[in-house]
């Protein structure tokens, strides 16, 4: 699975990086970013979770 | 305080401070979205009040139509001038960056997100949970206390004033001074007095500092530069306040209403005992249930939006409690449940104007709350004993009366 959170769409909710921060980095002006290239297969659940709890539907999955 | 007609008619004639609205607004939310979505009235000013989250969160990103330039839910009379007894720099841009748009906005807020970013507030948990374990050392042998007075409110306001480097002996006078902004704003002459007491206290801490900077955000604020040039005087200023303004009454009021949840649901409490890994999740479905800021828009220009003719000047108030009770957007929308795992809520608003301080509420709440389970795991509300909501701009108990083994 890859993901990607769009910057221009992102406020620094911080959710994401909540919920999974073995896949996303939030640095100090909030802006989330996806720290691993591909989502391994453990981690999918928590990347599908992070997507449906961005309050600004920035997450997006690129690829399943 | 100003004494308000009843309300008869909650689509053409709301008000956010009529006792009803304060002991129950989730009521009326509910029968007004299914009938008036996004109610109007006259009280005070002409004001619009959309509920339901896909227009709260569609007008929060529409800066073009909706300013954030007064963002007070209870506005101050046209001819009042709020600074009238204050000798200091002009404040004509507010509190920036909450009452401000861009550009303004955008640096003023850039300046300030650093102190509130996840590392940064990581490291004010220790100091944190040392207060929370110092306030329970207070009452937590004598079988009852008040939840709000005694622990929710001296929690955030301690912190805060870690953080912008001032005296946190002060924090009652500080919390009288924010309550008197934003609760009793219905009453000129107390929010006066509070919004004077606030700006003069600080201009003494800039003039301090200005001579013995510290490590602390209000020495921050007056040594960085800009564009090569020093802030302002007056956006210092104002954005000192505003840390202080939105730091206290906001994360205080989550804290009481979260204890108020736990003390009246046991079963909700011992679960949360049980499984302490649930915790994230639960504070973030305790943040929608109970979000306690309702912040204000103003409209920029005649429009129409969604069959309400908004004209220019007109109050939005956008109440983003009630978008996290939208049954569009969250199922069963008026039940807590602590392992919701679809949450979208916006506690802390959507859009360019997102709670800078919301890393910061969210460990606050997570450690106040961890600390009494860790202490009191078994409470109850006490019977007989009257419990007292604030409302209006920021809803959340004021007196709490708890009772435990």
């Amino acid at each position: 699975m890859k993901i990607r959170v769009d910057p221009d769409k992102c406020q620094g909710h911080a959710r994401c990086y909540g919920l999974a921060p073995e896949i996303f980095d939030v640095d100090d002006y909030g802006q989330a970013s996806v720290i691993v290239d591909e989502v391994p297969p453990e981690l999918e659940e928590k990347a599908r979770l992070a997507v449906a709890n961005c309050p600004e539907y920035a997450i997006e999955i690129v690829s399943d | 305080m100003a004494q308000t007609a009843p309300v008869s008619d909650w689509a053409s004639d709301f008000d956010v401070m009529d006792p009803q609205y304060l002991a129950d607004p989730f009521s009326i939310w509910d029968s007004l979205r299914e009938t008036c979505p996004i109610p109007h009235t006259n009280r005070r000013k002409s004001s619009w009040m959309p509920l339901r989250y896909d227009d709260v969160t569609a007008i929060a990103h529409d800066i073009e139509h909706f300013s954030s330039l007064k963002v007070a839910v209870i506005p101050a009379d046209e001819d009042e001038d709020p600074n009238e007894n204050f000798d200091g720099p002009n404040l004509e841009y507010g509190l920036p960056p909450i009452s401000a748009d861009p550009p303004l906005h955008t640096w003023t807020r850039r300046l300030l997100l650093p102190w509130f970013s996840h590392k940064r507030v990581d490291s004010y948990v220790p100091l944190t949970r040392d207060l929370c374990r110092h306030l329970l050392d207070g009452f937590s042998d004598a079988g009852h206390a008040d939840a709000a007075g005694d622990y929710a409110q001296q929690i955030p306001v301690r912190v805060i004033a870690g953080i912008l480097g001032v005296s946190p002996d002060l924090s009652d006078t500080f919390t009288g001074w924010v309550r008197d902004i934003l609760e009793f704003a219905d009453d000129a002459e107390r929010r006066q007095r509070g919004a004077e007491g606030l700006l003069n206290y600080f201009l003494s801490q800039l003039e301090e500092r200005r001579s013995r900077p510290g490590d602390d955000l209000l020495s921050e604020l007056l040594t960085t530069e800009v564009d090569g040039k020093p802030v302002d005087d007056g956006i210092v200023l104002g954005m000192a306040a505003l840390v202080l303004i939105a730091g206290v009454d906001t994360t205080w009021s989550a804290i009481g209403s979260s204890l108020w949840h736990l003390a009246s649901h046991p079963e909700d409490r011992r679960r949360l005992v049980a499984e302490p890994g649930l915790m994230p999740t639960a504070i973030e479905e305790l943040l929608r249930a109970y979000a306690p800021v309702t912040m204000a828009r103003e409209v920029t220009q005649d429009f129409e939006y969604h069959g309400c003719p908004m004209k220019k000047g007109d109050k939005v108030l956008m109440n983003f409690p009630a978008a996290n009770r939208d049954p569009d957007a969250f199922a069963d929308p008026d039940i807590v449940q602590l392992d919701r795992a679809h949450n979208r809520h916006v506690a802390f608003g959507s859009g360019i104007h997102r709670c800078a301080g919301s890393n910061l509420a969210r460990m606050e709440l997570q450690v106040a709350l961890e600390e009494w389970l860790t202490r009191i795991p078994e409470f109850s509300l006490a019977e007989g004993e009257q419990i007292t909501w604030a409302g209006g701009q920021v809803r959340g108990p004021r007196v709490l009366p708890v009772v435990f083994p």
